[in-house]
């Protein structure tokens, strides 16, 4: 049975029908100036946060046979200024600060110390390009139990060498594949690569890794986040 | 599917003609804010593709295109990485809800492509693209049509997979590993898109060639004198 009606009663129900769809006019925030930093600021927020809950501590990166590794020589080199920042190894150490009991200088041999861990992980940078590499340190979570750091702060902050600057949530940096790297494919660091002590972030992207490391701060505050995340990129960026 | 009809009289010259309410809301509404979500995320993902135009080795790196800075959202990779990390969100939104709408009202019944669609799909090809006669039509969407909207939900959906994949290789490995690995995984995510594209482009044409009562029922819910009889 077809129900009746006059075309101008029509009109008007249509008319109602279009009206319904005003909220997709909400959309346009986007195309105001003044509106659309801060949209996709709470857009890039919220996707870190979802991040953040998508983490599992305990869940593993895939890791690879040696028959799988990247040549050394094809590994790419993303400086954001410099190759070699000119660190002096003889005089280098790494200075801790922030919520440790034990807060100082650490020469390398004194990390070098704790167990060494080696593993063929994948390297993935924010710009979509991927290798397999080798790397070999010590898990950043044997060394903040070392300082006696207190894992209930909430960040666990970089400075290097070349003013390159980086921030960690806890979680990540307790993972057990979160590696304070002294050594890439079974040779110490070279300086392209950020030697003397970089980090190792199988569960981060690229930016996230820093090299050239010269202070290491466990806080609850961050003045500043990273820096290509003060730049606009993500936060959490956990891969 | 019996659709909703009704007869329009018009009121100064008494002559009848039928409508029929073709889209539901939902369907509209998903519809039009999934458009907006779709085109920001191709623009903002071929922003995000031109970091590193290429698959596979990172050195020697070749572009495999040169993809105009012109046609692509956010101006650098961390303003496309905005866009596309916020509007995913939208297009994976308004996804869910159309689905979980159509399959809840049973509108899916009007869309959804099954084996009897299948002889259908012949003659509406010979129809559309050889000068074939036109098969009579008799639902809201013919065989070929419904071919066309069920394949794109499913490209919809492993566009939001294959994304998922290059998004988080880690936490969601299982997936990563079942395309291939995190390379292949992107791959796939680049081609879906081209896949949604050639979609579009079809979706375009036929809208311009069926008119504007046709292009009207995605706005009102009501398509007037539709090209089949409702009974």
């Amino acid at each position: 049975m077809i129900s009746r009606t006059d075309d101008r009663k029509f009109k008007h129900a249509s008319r109602r029908e279009l009206l319904k769809l005003t909220p997709v006019l909400a959309l346009g925030a986007f195309a105001i100036p003044a509106l659309q930093k801060p949209l996709l600021k709470a857009g890039l927020g919220f996707s870190d946060w979802a991040s953040s809950r998508l983490f599992r501590s305990r869940h593993l990166a895939p890791t690879f046979a040696d028959s799988d590794l990247t040549p050394f020589s094809k590994f790419p080199i993303n400086g954001y200024d410099v190759e070699d920042p000119g660190v002096d190894f003889d005089i280098w150490t790494l200075t801790v600060a922030g919520a440790v009991q034990k807060p100082g200088d650490y020469k390398l041999a004194q990390i070098q110390a704790l167990p060494k861990v080696i593993q063929n992980t994948r390297h993935v940078c924010v710009e979509g390009w991927d290798v397999i590499g080798s790397f070999g340190g010590v898990r950043l979570s044997d060394f903040l139990a070392m300082i006696g750091a207190d894992t209930t702060a909430r960040f666990v902050t970089f400075e290097c060498a070349d003013d390159y600057y980086e921030s960690l949530d806890m979680a990540t940096a307790l993972h057990p594949q979160t590696l304070l790297c002294y050594e890439m494919y079974g040779q110490p660091l070279t300086r392209e690569h950020g030697a003397p002590l970089r980090l190792n972030i199988p569960t981060k992207v690229g930016y996230k890794q820093a090299k050239y490391l010269t202070d290491l701060k466990v806080t609850n505050v961050l003045e500043r986040v990273g820096y290509w995340e003060d730049q606009g990129y993500s936060e959490f960026y956990g891969l | 599917m019996s659709t909703q009809a009704i007869a329009i009289e018009n009121t100064k010259t008494g002559e009848v003609t039928e409508a029929v309410y073709e889209h539901p809301f939902v369907v509209r509404l998903c519809h039009w804010v999934n458009a907006v979500a779709l085109f920001v995320m191709v623009g903002s993902g071929l922003q995000i593709f031109r970091a590193f135009p290429s698959f596979g080795a990172k050195i020697p790196q070749k572009d495999l295109l040169n993809w105009p800075k012109s046609f692509a959202i956010g101006g650098w990779l961390g303003g496309a990485l905005q866009w596309h990390l916020t509007f995913m969100w939208i297009y994976i939104t308004t996804g869910l809800l159309y689905l979980g709408y159509q399959v809840f009202s049973g509108n899916y019944k009007q869309v959804l492509f099954v084996r009897r669609d299948l002889p259908g799909v012949w003659p509406m090809v010979r129809h559309y693209f050889f000068f074939g006669p036109k098969p009579p039509v008799t639902e809201a969407y013919n065989p070929l049509q419904k071919h066309a909207y069920t394949s794109a939900i499913g490209l919809g959906v492993l566009s939001a997979l294959t994304g998922f994949a290059v998004w988080k290789p880690v936490q969601f490995s299982w997936l990563a590993w079942m395309m291939g690995g995190f390379h292949w995984a992107r791959l796939w995510h680049f081609m879906i898109m081209w896949a949604i594209l050639a979609f579009v482009f079809g979706h375009l044409v036929m809208v311009v060639l069926h008119g504007w009562n046709n292009f009207v029922s995605m706005l009102t819910g009501w398509k007037k004198d539709p090209e089949y009889s409702s009974k």
